[in-house]
């Protein structure tokens, strides 16, 4: 390990014991901010980890979120806690897998609005199954954990997602997704094994969503499909990936903070123009940073550099 | 000597059209052998097909001895064929070493790490694209963009070489350079089947060459007696009587 890399990490882990420290200090209101970011730092880190190299948008994210959410809906009152976040884990698994072996082969658009519609689909399943089979549309997450035990664990969960993401990157697994998102037949003619690589990545990053949402929802108390399964949930993510540049470490993380305050602002300011300037603010990303402002500072810094040294 | 590579009754359609119809030829260990015919004649057609990026509608494809036909291009890639394509394909995200570390990283007998990075650069070396290594391949010309094609292709530690139009629009020192490079690899064991449209680079380079014409195999031979032949004169420049 280089000397740089070692210092990163040195000030990764002084960053989160920080962090850590932080429901010791900040109020019931900075704590609940704190967490919201985590979350989302979470989502957008995972949805880059696949959508980043391949290119691949995926509006499936609160489908897994989801998912999480209602597995601990379902199972909290019946298993401990530590085995409902491995159920949900492995819901978000063998859904990963399936839809993954279905769909991955679409490219493009296609694959955008797959996903948007499988969001859709698994939250009409939800709903359907709830009215026809249970008879209860909504359900009451009782768990007894504090803010302060979320937050915690959302952390600990994002530091593993950077980590994952650190790992893949610098492993072959992660060589191939790149080479796949820059050339699929240059990929296949390499020997790599296209869709176990995009599989496993899709699986990977669809877990760590899953867990966000099973995490996430004793903070509700109450639970029902059309909080859980929220698009704006989904869009949100890729905008912060997007926002950061999904191909730096690091981007996701900082796409999420401004954004996730700014989401916060306006949705307590102005509830009815809400989805509007969420949408402008979509375009206006996609426009001026299309690989994220992490890449542009970079590009700046070059060319300042460049003009610094004739 | 031993056939390499053995195709036997070869056929492609697309919808009505047959681009490669009954082709039959073999290629001996070592050979370099030349894959000559009008645009349109089913030469690249075939090199897909025994890449593995095409399917065969019939036929069979042995590379020695073992049935390759109809597998997909990773399998067929495992058991030695590699590749450069007609339209260069560059993975633009990727450093110059890194498109050649893509090849050795997922080969039959995988290389990574420091490992793969040194035998990125003498491969890079040898096409001649030393000290290139950390440049994006974004920015290289299409003539370096060809060499680091061919390295990624050597990556793969090929006993087969497809080379589709490798030559093509290179100046005439670059064509000289190209041809003592193909050449070399022959010492270094790899059979070759090119396609290519530079006469000079095929009378300096093939022992023997293929010629198509619609899809249909119509001369095979000694590159000399092949060119000479008058159904291969015809094919390219039209009939006297037309």
């Amino acid at each position: 390990m280089s000397g740089r890399t070692m210092l990163g990490f040195i000030a990764a882990l002084a960053a989160f014991a920080l962090l850590a420290a932080a429901p010791f200090f900040a109020g019931p209101y900075p704590l609940g901010l704190l967490i919201g970011i985590s979350g989302y730092a979470v989502l957008a880190t995972a949805w880059s980890m696949f959508s980043g190299p391949t290119r691949y948008v995926s509006l499936a994210t609160v489908a897994f979120f989801g998912l999480g959410a209602y597995t601990v809906g379902v199972l909290s009152d019946t298993l401990p806690y530590p085995l409902v976040l491995l159920a949900a884990a492995g819901v978000g698994l063998l859904v990963a897998v399936v839809v993954g072996l279905a769909t991955l082969r679409l490219a493009g658009v296609y694959f955008v609005v797959f996903t948007f519609g499988l969001t859709e689909l698994i939250r009409q399943l939800v709903t359907w199954y709830e009215v026809n089979v249970t008879r209860t549309l909504g359900r009451y997450v009782f768990l007894p954990l504090g803010p302060e035990h979320i937050y915690w664990q959302l952390l600990a969960l994002l530091a593993f997602t950077l980590l994952a993401w650190w790992w893949v990157r610098r492993s072959r697994i992660g060589l191939a997704l790149r080479v796949i998102g820059d050339d699929e037949v240059v990929a296949a003619h390499s020997g790599i094994n296209i869709t176990a690589t995009k599989v496993v990545l899709f699986a990977l990053s669809a877990v760590i969503m899953t867990l966000a949402g099973a995490i996430q929802a004793p903070r509700w108390t109450y639970i029902e499909p059309s909080i859980v399964f929220n698009p704006t949930i989904s869009f949100l993510t890729v905008i912060m990936a997007l926002l950061g540049g999904p191909n730096r470490l690091f981007g996701p993380l900082l796409g999420a903070i401004p954004l996730f305050l700014l989401f916060e602002w306006l949705s307590a300011n102005y509830p009815n123009h809400y989805s509007i300037i969420l949408g402008v603010l979509f375009i206006g990303i996609v426009f001026l940073f299309p690989q994220g402002v992490l890449a542009m500072i970079e590009r700046v810094a070059t060319l300042g550099r460049r003009e610094a040294t004739p | 000597m031993s056939a390499l590579l053995s195709i036997t009754g070869l056929h492609k359609r697309f919808g009505g059209l047959v681009a490669v119809n009954d082709l039959s030829f073999a290629l001996a260990e070592g050979e370099i052998v030349g894959l000559l015919g009008p645009n349109g004649s089913g030469k690249t057609t075939a090199l897909n097909m025994i890449s593995g990026f095409l399917r065969p509608n019939a036929g069979s494809i042995l590379l020695d001895g073992e049935a390759i036909g109809g597998l997909p291009p990773a399998r067929i890639s495992h058991k030695g064929v590699a590749r450069t394509f007609q339209l260069v394909r560059a993975l633009p995200s990727l450093s110059v070493a890194e498109n050649v570390v893509a090849a050795l990283a997922f080969r039959r007998e995988p290389l990574w790490g420091a490992t793969a990075t040194t035998e990125a650069a003498r491969l890079l070396s040898r096409v001649g694209l030393a000290g290139r290594e950390n440049q994006s391949a974004a920015s290289l010309t299409y003539i370096d963009l060809k060499r680091m094609e061919l390295a990624r292709a050597l990556a793969a530690d090929p006993k087969l070489l497809l080379l589709d139009e490798w030559l093509a629009g290179l100046n005439p020192t670059e064509l000289r350079q190209g041809i003592d490079l193909i050449a070399s690899l022959r010492t270094g064991g790899i059979t070759i089947l090119l396609v290519e449209h530079v006469m000079d680079a095929v009378r300096a380079l093939c022992d023997r060459c293929i010629v198509m014409n619609a899809g249909v195999k119509i001369a095979d031979g000694h590159t000399q007696d092949v060119l000479q032949a008058p159904e291969v004169v015809r094919a390219y420049l039209g009939d006297a009587d037309a």
